[in-house]
């Protein structure tokens, strides 16, 4: 009789265990996040052990600037900085700046594992493929898929002051650069004051959000940005804008980045040397 | 003995029957009871989570309601976080669900609205507060000119319904145009129509592809030119499918988007991104700055993008020695057919989040509804080509006068924003949403991707046939999980705790059974007795 009341019992705890199962604390929510590590590990291996991909010659950084715009490129190269991780549609995605001895690629939205991501550090060094594509200036990878490889180069920042104002400085797009005793211009607010920076471009922003700031050199004046995906407002660069003041001489360090004209994503600001 | 089996039994089964409902649901926030009175003697802490198009007027009006409102209510105390993408504002509110952190109110599209609700009772049903004597719709509770219900213009007010249930208002609305440089349509011989039509724009644009032998287009003398550039690749998608009477999706969320009609619409997109000469936002830029520099004729983005558009346009991305001068007109979309003309409806809409104290939701909705006076619905749209949602805005003098001012200075009244709103008052009728359901904001994503991946494809000189469209449809279905007969049952639901009903069917249908087992082992060890 004992046996047979167990055996009930535990019948009956199986059958309303079943009945509820997976009902716990899953919302759509976390359902997403369950298919997006689904996605993300077959992006994972789509780009570490397609063969067809190891067919594909990789190009020297001259071959790449020749390459035309919409045609397929592989390039070996080493990130320089990252900025955030995020999720599209169930895809992890994040954007590098990368560079080699002989130039910079600018990696837009590259479908990349969380896992990935943090392994890939200031140096790290990946095989990209991917297509060449330009928007408002800015040439980049995009749809691309990488490999991480063996191998660490860190890029110093190359003094393009003189070249501002040049057509040679378009040549230096992308790269880690400095900018050598530049004077922090006005920018105006939305109820036309002088400010030495703006929180986003207009002044529409928050703390937080992208920090747009003018400096010029011999009477040319060029916007600079310290772009919040890249450095966000914990980090000292953005800090360090926020306590500009105009007239301010300085220095920089940032990426060669391009809008509609040049506009560096500056990640270094100290007082002029 | 037999009445101590009997109590073991029973209790047996009220430990088992807990396993049988307490799991059913996790808890989560009560629903929403509308409080008999607010209750003014404590303090309130309101985040709003507002988007604004990288605007800084639009910041100050909602800084100047948030002042204004606090002003009338001191005991609630509204926190502001800016966004400039709808896309962000939702991904940051799906984080915050499962933590109970979303924001008190929020700008939110109802595709997204779809999906906040699969959480039980994340976002409040409105049609309660609507109806609210004192706190409702123009109630008599208000510190403040409320708008009654009558006067929120229904269209936009439908937009907002999910399975006949209101969860959000309408904040503002907008529609897209097509913002034309007649000056090179005429140009190249052509004359605007009264409406354009999808041959006519793309006939022009494939003239604006001629070349000289240095290689510049003739048409501009520059070596860029992009005659047609469309900003939401999904709103000329499922416009083009509206148009043509084509499946996109059914009310309940069944997915009809890759169907034949998408395919010949697709193909027809194809031959001219493959000429260059139709892009897109995402692949090429702003079609403002092309239009701008005098390297494109037909750009299509929303009428809350107007004060971009243009020579004279207040807001610019491009340095001025770039600008070309042209005359800009601001046409609707292109259609199928001009007889019947189908344009999207879109634009912010408002939702205000449940919470575990009802009062803290009562001052969010006295919030939410103060975005609807007019001192607020009236500044936001001169802000952009918006109109305001409430027939109480639209009709008062003021906003009449505005309108009545088109072109008096290149800010306030710029001619190509006021022409942009006018646009929409003047077709509210032939707007139209798409249906909403959870997964309505994937289908909208996909949609515009076929176009994406299409122009891209040509340009890169892939082979676009049938067997690519095959191969396309498939990985766009896969990428946004649309391959469920209906999204609805993509995600798993949570149906929240078992009604008391259920519980007692159930109890009672376990309790049959093992009463019926228990006769049947008594019967049994009375006859081994025997």
């Amino acid at each position: 009789m004992k046996k047979l009341f167990a055996l009930l019992l535990a019948l009956l705890m199986l059958a309303s265990l079943a009945a509820c199962g997976g009902s716990t604390d899953d919302t759509s929510i976390n359902d997403s996040q369950s298919v997006s590590d689904t996605v993300a590990d077959e992006s994972g291996e789509d780009t570490a052990e397609d063969p067809a991909e190891e067919a594909v010659s990789v190009m020297s950084y001259a071959e790449y600037e020749a390459a035309a715009l919409d045609t397929e490129v592989v390039v070996e190269t080493y990130v320089q900085a990252k900025q955030g991780w995020w999720e599209d549609n169930g895809v992890g995605k994040a954007t590098f700046y990368t560079q080699d001895e002989d130039g910079a690629y600018f990696i837009y939205d590259m479908p990349c594992t969380k896992e990935d991501y943090d392994a890939m550090t200031v140096g790290s060094k990946i095989k990209v493929t991917g297509y060449k594509a330009e928007w408002s200036g800015e040439v980049e990878i995009i749809d691309a898929t990488y490999e991480i490889l063996e191998g660490n180069y860190v890029a110093q920042a190359k003094d393009v002051t003189a070249l501002l104002g040049t057509d040679e400085l378009i040549k230096s797009q992308n790269q880690f650069v400095s900018f050598k005793g530049m004077t922090v211009e006005a920018s105006k607010d939305a109820d036309g004051n002088d400010v030495p920076y703006l929180y986003k471009w207009d002044g529409s922003g928050q703390d937080g959000d992208d920090l747009y700031f003018n400096v010029s050199l011999d009477g040319n004046t060029y916007t600079f940005t310290v772009e919040s995906y890249l450095c966000d407002s914990s980090t000292d660069v953005y800090a360090a804008v926020k306590a500009l003041n105009i007239g301010d001489k300085i220095d920089m360090e940032g990426f060669l980045y391009w809008y509609e004209g040049v506009n560096p994503h500056i990640t270094a600001v100290t007082a002029a040397e | 003995m037999k009445a101590i089996r009997t109590v073991s039994l029973l209790l047996a089964l009220l430990i088992c029957l807990p396993l049988l409902t307490g799991c059913h649901g996790a808890k989560r926030t009560d629903a929403f009871i509308v409080p008999e009175s607010f209750d003014d003697s404590r303090e309130y802490e309101i985040s709003f989570w507002a988007k604004n198009d990288t605007n800084v007027t639009q910041t100050r009006i909602y800084e100047k309601a948030i002042e204004d409102f606090e002003a009338l209510y001191p005991n609630i105390d509204i926190s502001l976080k800016l966004y400039t993408d709808y896309g962000k504002i939702y991904n940051d509110v799906i984080t915050n669900i499962p933590t109970g952190t979303t924001p008190n109110v929020c700008i939110t599209y109802p595709d997204h609205i779809a999906t906040y609700i699969t959480g039980e009772n994340t976002v409040v049903p409105l049609d309660g507060l609507f109806e609210n004597e004192k706190y409702g719709l123009g109630g008599s509770g208000l510190l403040y000119d409320g708008v009654s219900y009558e006067q929120i213009i229904p269209k936009f007010l439908e937009e907002c319904t999910i399975g006949g249930i209101h969860y959000a208002m309408p904040y503002m609305r907008s529609t897209e145009a097509c913002y034309v440089n007649k000056t090179y349509v005429e140009k190249l011989g052509y004359t605007l129509p009264e409406t354009l039509t999808w041959d006519f724009v793309f006939e022009v644009a494939e003239a604006a592809m001629e070349k000289d032998e240095n290689g510049n287009f003739r048409l501009n003398g520059q070596k860029v030119m992009i005659p047609f550039i469309y900003k939401s690749t999904d709103n000329m998608m499922i416009q083009m499918l509206k148009q043509k009477n084509a499946g996109y999706s059914t009310e309940r969320g069944d997915i009809l988007l890759f169907n034949d009609t998408t395919k010949e619409l697709l193909s027809e997109i194809a031959v001219h991104a493959g000429t260059g000469a139709f892009s897109t936002f995402k692949i090429s830029s702003y079609p403002a700055n092309f239009l701008n520099a005098g390297q494109c004729i037909f750009a299509i983005d929303s009428t809350a993008g107007a004060t971009w558009m243009g020579t004279d346009a207040p807001l610019s991305d491009i340095s001025e020695d770039k600008l070309v001068d042209f005359e800009t007109e601001v046409m609707m979309i292109p259609q199928f057919d001009t007889g019947a003309p189908q344009m999207i409806s879109q634009g912010p809409s408002i939702c205000v989040f449940n919470k575990q104290d009802p009062q803290e939701v009562l001052a969010s909705w006295l919030f939410a509804q103060y975005l609807l006076t007019n001192d607020v619905q009236i500044a936001y749209s001169q802000t952009e080509g918006y109109v305001p949602v409430t027939s109480k805005a639209q009709e008062s003098a003021v906003y009449k006068d505005y309108l009545s001012r088109e072109g008096e200075d290149n800010e306030l009244y710029y001619d190509i924003k006021l022409k942009a709103a006018r646009l929409l008052l003047d077709n509210t009728e032939n707007t139209f949403v798409t249906p909403v359901f959870n997964g309505s904001a994937s289908l909208r994503n996909a949609a515009g991707q076929l176009i994406e991946n299409v122009t891209k494809s040509m340009r890169r000189r892939e082979e676009v046939n049938d067997v690519y469209f095959t191969e396309l449809y498939d990985d766009i279905t896969a990428l946004y999980r649309l391959d469920g007969q209906n999204n609805m049952s993509d995600t798993r639901m949570e149906l929240g705790e078992l009604p008391l009903m259920s519980k007692l069917l159930i109890g009672t249908i376990v309790l049959a059974w093992v009463l019926i087992g228990v006769y049947i082992l008594a019967e049994k060890v009375k006859k081994h007795k025997k």
